[in-house]
């Protein structure tokens, strides 16, 4: 365990972004997301969210796949270059890090994500510990623990200083690098420190949430509840949901016309949107029950079907925090449970 | 607000309306959705407080394609959109029981929780109804006071005023909001240099995730199809592919709802990146009083929007 004193901070990013590109939440326009860091850059280690969750730096909203160009009546591809430079997150909470291993079974799984593998093989992710949890945060109930990062090092912010360790070969290099900038710390600190946490999350209104009721092999007897039809009705269909939601991994893949030349990208999709898996023949889901259901269904039943039990959700609670209509998993999980 | 509940069970025993949309209570009292009560058991969940922000008017769409008619509940300001949402002819007015409801103003959850208050379990104070001006916040990390008063959305702070302009009855007293000019800031913005200007816009602009939730909670935005959302046009996007998109978004959002935009704060409460978004509409409410004389849009179903009539006297480009 190493720590060092809240002030010196500054010199550490300082030093870490001279080395390699270094990611961090940041305040800009009265809205703090995860940013990359220069001098000038506003750092808001002490909220606990961000806005958008840290996804798009692994999988962006929306990033080019390849371009083609015409030139003298012959079309040439041009490959888009994979993300090769070492870079590092700093200050993800354990939920949005637990989501980053959601994202992995789906696109690290065959056939391969390239542009996502790369990016994950380059960042080193330091996870901080939620000092102070909020009460739309319900990540122990998936057995998350937000007092314990599991990030290649783990972090905390204890009074007057900043403590890690490392958890991984990545963990261990960065620490190594930037050793000369701290000094030996108790574990006994951190300890503390971790209970106080837990103790905290114990009181939490959400943290407590049954899931019980979701998981493998629901469909049958979840899919023709009629509740979704009742806890459709506020949804205004916007996906911001989907948007800032850390395990949300739709996308859909478009061509954009720049003169001569064609740039195919793919984009976040949202399951909320009316033209979600367009085909040919027209679209599978025609009401907006049938989308809203499909957003909840596919967090809790479907992906637990295909990923051994998993749910592809983490409680992160930005799905409560900012529904414009106050809808959200929480109160769909409670519903239902209500009913059972 | 038992006054309200009351009548509302009332009208629907006597069949005077089949339905209410109203206010359902969330689950830490700061989070109330909108929501349709189908039968008067369903009224127990019902509320109606300073967190009921939501502007019902624009689900009066769906609302219309019900058998019979619904109770809505609209606060003075979501009566200007129920006129705009009529007077361009997406409800009925035979399809709706208005009940004007009176308010002290709406109140801000991110206000309240930018005074570093959190781990919130319970809010008293927050009843619409009540000449109390206090908060009394409940937390896991403690417990906070606020003045109502301070804790309101911008658009209180600058409210059009507490006449209904559109109602059958109205249940509950208003009280005064205000404490801000509305146009303080456009002022303050068309001040600035087009290169200030444009700093300031693309600073706010780059946050947006193209989630839509300004479009979509917009009751002017009623299109049954967005040029947006249409496969059928290159201007389909879920995301901004750059920062051009990301302007060009908004810019036609704005122009598309100019005259029509009733300043209801929707799209601002909304928006989860905090983008000022109601300042484009302001801009635009400004420059249509300068150049046609004072207009509020759904303030009434019968004037002309003078961007959708011609006079002689209209101003020309160029000669303001
Ligand atoms: S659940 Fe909420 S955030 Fe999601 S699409 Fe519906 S209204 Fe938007
Ligand atoms: S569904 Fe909601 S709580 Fe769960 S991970 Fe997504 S945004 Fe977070
Ligand atoms: S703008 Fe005025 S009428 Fe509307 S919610 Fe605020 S105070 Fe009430
Ligand atoms: S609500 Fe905000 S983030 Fe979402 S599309 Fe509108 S401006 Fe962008």
């Amino acid at each position: 365990m190493k720590k060092i004193n809240l002030n010196k901070l500054k010199e550490l990013f300082a030093y870490i972004s001279e080395k390699s590109s270094l990611f961090l939440p940041i305040e800009s326009a009265n809205s703090i997301n995860f940013g990359m860091y220069d001098e000038k850059a506003k750092v808001r280690l002490d909220v606990l969210k961000t806005s958008k969750s840290p996804k798009d730096l692994f999988f962006p909203q929306s990033e080019t796949l390849y371009s083609c160009q015409s030139a003298k009546g012959k079309i040439s591809i041009e490959p888009q270059a994979l993300q090769n430079d070492e870079f590092v997150v700093f200050g993800m909470k354990n939920c949005d890090f637990a989501a980053l291993e959601i994202l992995d079974k789906v696109f690290l799984s065959e056939p391969v994500d390239t542009f996502y593998k790369a990016r994950r093989d380059n960042a080193t992710i330091v996870t901080l510990a939620c000092a102070r949890p909020s009460e739309s945060c319900f990540c122990k109930a998936y057995g998350i623990d937000c007092a314990q990062g599991a990030g290649d090092v783990s972090a905390w912010i204890i009074g007057e200083y900043f403590y890690w360790c490392a958890n991984t070969q990545k963990g261990v290099a960065l620490l190594e690098k930037t050793a000369h900038l701290f000094e030996d710390a108790d574990e006994a600190d951190v300890e503390s420190a971790k209970a106080q946490i837990r103790d905290i999350v114990a009181k939490m209104p959400l943290m407590s949430l049954d899931l019980k009721n979701w998981g493998k092999g629901k469909t049958a007897e979840k899919f023709d509840s009629p509740l979704w039809d009742e806890l459709y009705k506020p949804c205004l269909a916007c996906g911001t949901c989907t948007f800032v939601c850390p395990t949300c991994q739709c996308y859909d893949i478009k061509d954009y016309k720049a003169g001569e030349k064609v740039v195919r990208y793919r984009c976040w999709d949202s399951c909320m949107y009316s033209d979600f898996t367009m085909m040919a023949h027209g679209n599978n889901r025609t009401s907006q029950m049938q989308r809203f259901r499909q957003r909840f269904m596919h967090k809790l039943v479907y992906f637990p079907d295909n990923n051994d039990g998993v749910f592809s959700c983490t409680g992160c609670g930005r799905c409560v925090d900012k529904c414009p209509a106050s809808l959200n998993i929480v109160k769909v999980i409670k519903a239902f449970d209500k009913e059972a | 607000m038992q006054e309200l509940k009351n009548r509302i069970k009332q009208l629907m025993e006597e069949n005077v309306a089949q339905r209410a949309l109203g206010w359902k209570k969330g689950e830490f009292g700061y989070d109330a959705q909108a929501a349709f009560f189908e039968s008067t058991d369903e009224l127990d969940d019902f509320v109606y407080n300073g967190f009921c922000g939501a502007n019902l008017s624009k689900y009066m769409i769906e609302a219309c394609k019900k058998e019979g008619r619904t109770i809505i509940c609209l606060k003075p300001c979501d009566t200007y959109s129920f006129n705009q949402l009529l007077k361009e002819h997406r409800i009925q007015r035979e399809k709706a029981y208005i009940i004007g409801v009176g308010c002290k103003g709406t109140l801000d959850i991110s206000k309240i929780k930018a005074n570093g208050i959190e781990g919130i379990v319970d809010i008293e104070g927050a009843d619409m109804f009540s000449s109390e001006n206090l908060l009394k916040i409940k937390t896991v990390y403690g417990d906070h006071e606020l003045a109502y008063s301070d804790a309101l959305l911008e658009r209180c702070n600058c409210c059009k005023g507490k006449e209904h302009m559109i109602f059958d009855e109205i249940i509950g007293e208003s009280a005064d909001t205000v404490s801000a000019d509305r146009f303080e800031q456009i002022e303050k913005i068309e001040q600035l240099t087009s290169i200030e200007k444009f700093e300031f816009f693309r600073n706010e602009l780059s946050k947006c995730i193209r989630c839509n939730a300004c479009r979509n909670a917009c009751p002017a935005c009623n299109c049954r199809k967005c040029v947006f959302d249409s496969d059928k046009f290159d201007s389909a996007q879920k995301a901004n592919s750059d920062s051009f998109e990301e302007k060009m978004f908004h810019i036609i959002r704005a122009f598309h709802v100019a005259g029509r935009c009733t300043d209801c704060g929707e799209c601002s409460r909304v928006c989860p990146q905090n983008i000022p978004l109601h300042l484009f509409n302001r801009k635009f409410i400004k420059d249509i009083n300068m150049l046609y004389g004072d207009f509020s849009a759904g303030s009434n179903c019968e004037e002309n929007c003078p961007l959708t009539s011609y006079s002689f006297d209209d101003a020309e480009p160029g000669k303001i």
